[in-house]
């Protein structure tokens, strides 16, 4: 199997805009989930996690300045200049350049611009820019790919699906490069809807928790470069190893009673890695905090025989992002390696599930050599894939 | 290795053709609804969830439902058979529905039945559901049909032996305008077809040619 390397992750949330500041934050137990109150998003209070806008304005004119581009910011969407920031971190020591042929973009989004969908924007954007593909060409063009973008949209797996596409375009030898971003914002639409399932959590949400009351939603953006060249003068290397998907054929809403369709992407996973899972040094988990969903997800790591393995969810720290969470999650993983830290897994106080899995309360401080990181979503669709040190 | 595209089913322009047979045609469309309501009661479907779907599922729901209709799907295992979608308006249609049920804070009425379709990937949900398909699934989205990286991601699956075969396809629609393709796509050296039908090989040609049919 070709090597596919990780050679540069981003993380803009709540906590900050680089994955080391988001590391940092994590590392120091801080939550980036507070309680808002804003007429725009809700008539409601909610617990939400949302990137700071003064903050991302600022750091957007100097990227305009620094790329020599004519736009006003006010061209861009709020999740385009989230997206472009991140792309242009992760980017910024590629050894090529993205108008290169072997360079492709991978795109992965649930929502993308659809606050474009409300009034108040209608007249400001064209309506074009609500579809996927008018999104992703705005990116594209800004740094000027040559490539047609490939777009993952795909639930809540859509992140770890997009790093599994991407290292399957790799291996076969289409691409040697992949900028594999994933964002999604915090909107009216998206939040309205997880209030008419009452999935919401009052408080800021408790992953794998006994008393967990559901999710809490975020905004963020993840951008992970992979590579078939790892780079000259590192002495180790965080590699990309086997995914795999699956769907549990049971409910568009519900998930799996058993998880055994969870545990069998994570088999697979293993299996395509050729890793046998007591290898495995920490789960990141899905972990969304809603009851159905973290029971499936503990019947599933204990189907697949890794109850003991140390566990975690992000969730605590930036929300729910959508189709961002696989790329801040697995960007957050890469921080972890190269930290030699489990990160605790923030909101959790006692756990609904033991012997069933080992959900880590506070940050352990041991080598981290391989990682495995799942993802489920709405249509019943689960992703799983394996990260290792070299 | 050679792979082969089995059987396919096309959805547009008011005509519906299993396998290059034309099965169903209306000549003027009042509305998708009526067009796909109309197909299901002549293919004598019983189905109760269809009625439940957004438009984006009952089409590919009907798609896929014709595809393996002439294919016996029991032959393929649980996890054997994989499903890769595409469109270029994700699931705007539904989009548009749920953004109207909040525009006005003093007339607010979210339904969690219409938000869970606001998702692309919901159509594979049901077909997964409907056909009990465990395997590898994706929905993609482009500007317009893009049979190469359809080919390029099927190709990858089959290749590495991810699943022993892949519906392929393009589920489109926005209002009134749709159009649903859909490939079964095998390995030669374990593909089986109906009598009949000539498969044809698994090529960007093959899959431009599908999506024009009529």
């Amino acid at each position: 199997m070709k090597a596919v390397y990780a050679i540069s992750e981003n993380i803009i949330s709540a906590l900050g805009f680089t994955a080391s500041g988001n590391a940092e934050a994590l590392l120091s137990g801080k939550t980036g989930i507070r309680i808002h109150h804003d007429e725009k998003l809700s008539s409601n209070k909610l617990a939400i996690s949302l990137v700071d806008t003064q903050e991302m304005e600022r750091k957007f004119e100097l990227i305009l300045k620094q790329n020599k581009k004519e736009q006003q910011p006010s061209f861009f969407t709020r999740l385009e200049k989230l997206l472009i920031l991140s792309v242009s971190d992760a980017i910024q020591n590629l050894p090529v350049r993205p108008d290169n042929k072997k360079v492709i973009l991978v795109l992965s989004t649930t929502k993308g611009n659809i606050d474009l969908l409300e009034d108040r924007f209608t007249a400001k954007f064209d309506h074009k820019r609500v579809y996927l593909w008018a999104l992703a060409s705005v990116v594209k063009d800004f740094f000027g790919f040559a490539n047609t973008p490939l777009i993952i949209s795909n639930a809540c797996i859509s992140g770890v699906m997009a790093l599994i596409a991407a290292s399957r375009l790799l291996r076969s030898g289409k691409y040697e490069t992949a900028v594999v971003a994933g964002g999604d914002i915090a909107t009216e639409f998206v939040i309205s809807g997880f209030q008419s399932f009452q999935a919401l959590s009052p408080e800021p949400c408790k992953p794998f928790d006994l008393s967990r009351k559901g999710l809490s939603l975020g905004e963020g953006c993840g951008t992970i470069v992979l590579s078939t060249n790892p780079g000259d003068g590192k002495t180790e290397h965080i590699l990309v190893m086997g995914g795999s998907v699956s769907n549990d054929a049971n409910h568009i809403s519900g998930p799996s009673r058993t998880g055994e369709e969870l545990s069998m992407a994570i088999n697979k996973s293993l299996e395509d890695s050729g890793i046998e899972y007591t290898a495995v040094d920490f789960i990141n988990a899905h972990g969304t905090a809603t009851p159905f969903n973290d029971e499936m997800e503990a019947k599933a790591v204990s189907l697949s025989k890794m109850d003991k393995v140390p566990l975690n969810s992000f969730k605590g720290y930036w929300g729910h992002t959508l189709g961002a969470s696989g790329l801040m999650e697995s960007a957050a993983i890469i921080q972890s390696m190269k930290l030699n830290r489990v990160f605790s897994s923030a909101g959790l106080e006692v756990s609904g599930f033991p012997g069933m899995i080992n959900v880590v309360s506070e940050t352990i401080f041991k080598p981290v050599n391989t990682c495995l990181k799942t993802a489920s979503g709405f249509g019943g669709c689960n992703a799983a894939l394996v990260f290792q040190k070299t | 290795m050679e792979k082969l595209i089995t059987a396919y089913t096309y959805i547009g322009e008011g005509k519906v053709f299993a396998n290059k047979r034309l099965i169903f045609y209306q000549e003027k469309i009042a509305t998708f609804a009526e067009f796909i309501k109309a197909l299901y009661k002549q293919e004598q479907i019983a189905y109760p969830k269809f009625y439940k779907m957004d438009s984006l599922s009952k089409l590919g729901f009907m798609c896929a439902e014709l595809l393996l209709r002439y294919e016996n799907p029991g032959i393929f295992k649980p996890g054997s058979l994989a499903v890769v979608l595409a469109n270029s308006s994700s699931s705007l249609d539904t989009d548009l529905l749920h953004q109207e049920s909040i525009r006005n804070r003093s007339a607010y009425f979210p339904s969690p039945s219409v938000f869970v379709y606001t998702l692309a990937n919901i159509v594979i949900g049901e077909i997964c559901i409907r056909h009990g398909l465990k395997g590898e699934n994706a929905f993609l989205v482009s500007e317009k049909f893009n049979p190469s990286t359809l080919k390029d991601y099927v190709s990858e699956i089959l290749d590495n032996h991810r699943a022993e075969a892949c519906i392929c396809g393009w589920v489109e629609i926005l209002g009134n305008n749709f159009k649903a393709v859909m490939a079964l796509v095998e390995n030669e050296s374990t593909a089986t077809w109906i009598n009949g039908f000539k498969p044809m090989p698994f090529t960007e040609a093959s899959l431009n040619e599908i999506i024009k049919v009529n």
